[in-house]
């Protein structure tokens, strides 16, 4: 009964343009931003219920904005550009060690040259943006076979640089300042004289990060270039006859979805992690993507955010509801049902719904829209 | 009635063959077409029609001949070049984009008038959106014009074909061309439809002054609508000029009809 427009008349474009252009949807918007920006961290710094302890901050919150923008990056390449990627795993970890070589300061002896590389360290934020760039310029590398191959060719394509950075930063020493371990530290977070610290701040940072670049995202695939990823996507031919030029479009498709990979990638090993290794961005990060993607929606921002909630909650809820009815799971058995449960939910959303769970909530609210009568 | 301006000749192809492998598409082809009419290309099936529209927006390169367009002599062009000089198509079979909508669809039409970059487009405000609204507003001339504004929001995979079709005329007409090549606009469409489609492609050449050719094989369509009429046949061009003429050439006859031995 509350989701009706009746009497919301679009007097000019703009208003009919506009992200919601149902009032009621602006205003849940609103409301949710409000709560993930003041409510959350005033619930977490009173210790109310559910934030008594850091854990939902740092094992759920934190993780979910990192790889919900990392899903929405995959999502402009698979979902808008349709451009199948094995590789954002890989664009993760170029964003992460990118950033971390930046913020380390890079040296690079040309000994045969007689001269040497040598950057000073960068801020923080500007050593998680370069990243972020550093990232979009080798995803234009890895992009252009996409010109000449498409489908699960391509995806073998991006499959190969998941598997050469995974090489890369394991084998080649410098990208880690030479660590024994191979395992390196994420430089200290300071953000203009704020050092971010806290599980809260660290939300914060995260949240910002990932309003700004969804909103941005959102322009994009709404805008001129967005429409003609879809083009490409759909018809590549006719879009080829409009006008369009694939190579342009492609090459932009990937560079914006690495650079926001990348970023994220960034954020996941400064700001989740700490400290990483080469291990965190393996193919399993690359398919996670791929999972949250198909599952939230392609060709769906929201759906990006779907879909990262869905596959990071079904494991603590297997965790959890069990246990709480009594008969706790042993953590195989949940790996096992979790490899089910997306397994499974795959193959039904690729057959039933291709648009995952976005489009199953814009027909939900369609339906509700004309509730309680069919149509 | 139109006046077409039959002084000015927008497109001349000369000598044109194509051939894919050991099969002969199109031999030795010329025609013109003049600026501001309506101009029909008929055969039979295989006659090589919609090669050689292919061959006009840059689909296929021939193996011999040249295409003058607006009085530039091309060899080689890709599809997209012919679409910023000014040529926009239809397809046989509907070649929408299935994923978008009716709307967005037309919009994709403007995407080479659209002049903001892209970091504008990322914060999609002022002079960038002031723009997406100009689009906007054009392509709901269109809409307006099309009769389709009930449908506009409506992903065009649920669309009826006939429906289809006029969406896909308007992603062509927002391209604002200066040549329109339709390839069967009437393919699998009712009396009506055709009625309705016909009325649009007068109302396109007459409104915008488009230069239209179009190929069809409803020959009451086409003796109706064009100019001009070329007549295609095993990828010969066997007869050329007013439907009257076409209509009472022997040979066009027998191509359709076939000739007794």
């Amino acid at each position: 009964m509350l989701y009706r427009e009746t009497g919301q008349f679009k007097s000019n474009y703009a208003e009919d343009m506009a992200i919601f252009p149902i009032r009621q949807d602006g205003i849940a918007l609103g409301v949710l931003l409000a709560v993930a920006f003041i409510g959350v961290p005033l619930l977490a710094t009173l210790h109310v219920w559910p934030f008594g302890t850091d854990y939902l901050l740092w094992a759920i919150l934190l993780p979910f904005l990192i790889l919900a923008l990392a899903a929405i990056g995959t999502n402009i390449l698979v979902g808008y550009c349709g451009q199948i990627s094995l590789g954002s795993g890989a664009f993760m970890a170029i964003g992460a060690y990118s950033a971390y070589k930046l913020a380390t300061g890079v040296h690079i002896p040309l000994a045969w040259l007689g001269i040497a590389i040598t950057i000073p360290p960068l801020p923080v934020l500007a050593s998680i943006l370069l990243g972020g760039l550093a990232a979009a310029g080798f995803g234009i590398a890895f992009g252009i076979p996409s010109l000449r191959i498409k489908g699960l060719y391509l995806a073998v394509a991006t499959l190969a640089a998941q598997f050469f950075f995974d090489w890369v930063f394991l084998r080649v020493p410098w990208f880690t300042n030479y660590a024994p371990s191979g395992s390196v530290n994420a430089p200290e977070l300071n953000f203009f004289g704020v050092i971010v610290q806290t599980p809260i701040q660290r939300y914060l940072l995260c949240l910002t990060f990932v309003t700004v670049i969804a909103i941005m995202a959102k322009n994009l695939v709404r805008g001129n270039l967005g429409r003609q990823w879809m083009a490409i996507r759909d018809m590549d031919i006719a879009a080829e006859l409009i006008g369009i030029r694939p190579l342009y479009a492609k090459l932009t498709a990937f560079a914006v979805s690495s650079f926001i990979v990348g970023v994220a990638g960034a954020l996941w090993a400064f700001v989740y992690l700490g400290s990483w290794e080469p291990l965190a961005f393996s193919i399993d990060r690359s398919l996670d993507l791929l999972f949250m993607v198909i599952i939230g929606g392609l060709g769906s921002i929201m759906g990006s955010f779907v879909g990262a909630a869905f596959v990071l909650i079904v494991p603590v809820m297997l965790n959890l509801i069990p246990a709480e009815l009594g008969v706790p799971l042993s953590t195989q058995t949940i790996t096992h049902l979790q490899f089910i449960i997306f397994g499974s939910l795959i193959c039904y959303l690729l057959i039933k719904e291709p648009r995952g769970f976005a489009r199953l909530i814009s027909i939900g609210k369609e339906k509700l829209r004309l509730w309680p009568f069919p149509y | 009635m139109r006046a077409p301006d039959t002084s000015e000749i927008l497109l001349q192809v000369e000598g044109v063959s194509l051939a894919f492998g050991g099969v002969k598409a199109l031999r030795e082809v010329s025609f013109n077409i003049k600026k501001g009419e309506i101009r029909a290309i008929i055969g039979p099936n295989g006659a090589g029609k919609t090669s050689m529209l292919n061959v006009i927006n840059g689909f296929y390169h021939p193996n011999h001949g040249a295409i003058t367009f607006k009085g530039r002599t091309r060899a080689r062009m890709q599809p997209f070049e012919a679409a910023r000089g000014g040529i926009a198509r239809t397809f046989q079979n509907v070649a929408l984009f299935k994923g978008m909508s009716a709307l967005d669809n037309i919009m994709t039409g403007r995407v080479l008038k659209v002049r903001r970059g892209v970091l504008w487009q990322m914060l999609r405000y002022g002079p960038a959106l002031k723009e997406e609204i100009e689009h906007r507003h054009r392509v709901e001339e269109i809409i307006d014009f099309l009769e389709i504004e009930a449908i506009r929001k409506v992903p065009v995979a649920r669309l009826p074909y006939g429906l289809q079709k006029r969406v896909e005329l308007g992603r062509a007409l927002a391209m604002e061309p200066d040549l329109l090549l339709l390839d069967e606009p009437m393919a699998g469409m009712n009396l009506e439809e055709k009625e309705d489609m016909s009325r649009f492609i007068i109302d396109v050449n007459n409104h915008y002054g488009t230069t239209i050719a179009l190929i069809e094989h409803d020959m009451a369509v086409v003796m109706d609508l064009s100019d001009r009429v070329a007549v295609l046949d095993h990828g010969v061009k066997i007869a050329d000029g007013t439907p009257d003429e076409v209509k009472s050439n022997q040979t066009v006859i027998d191509a359709y009809l076939g000739v007794a031995h």
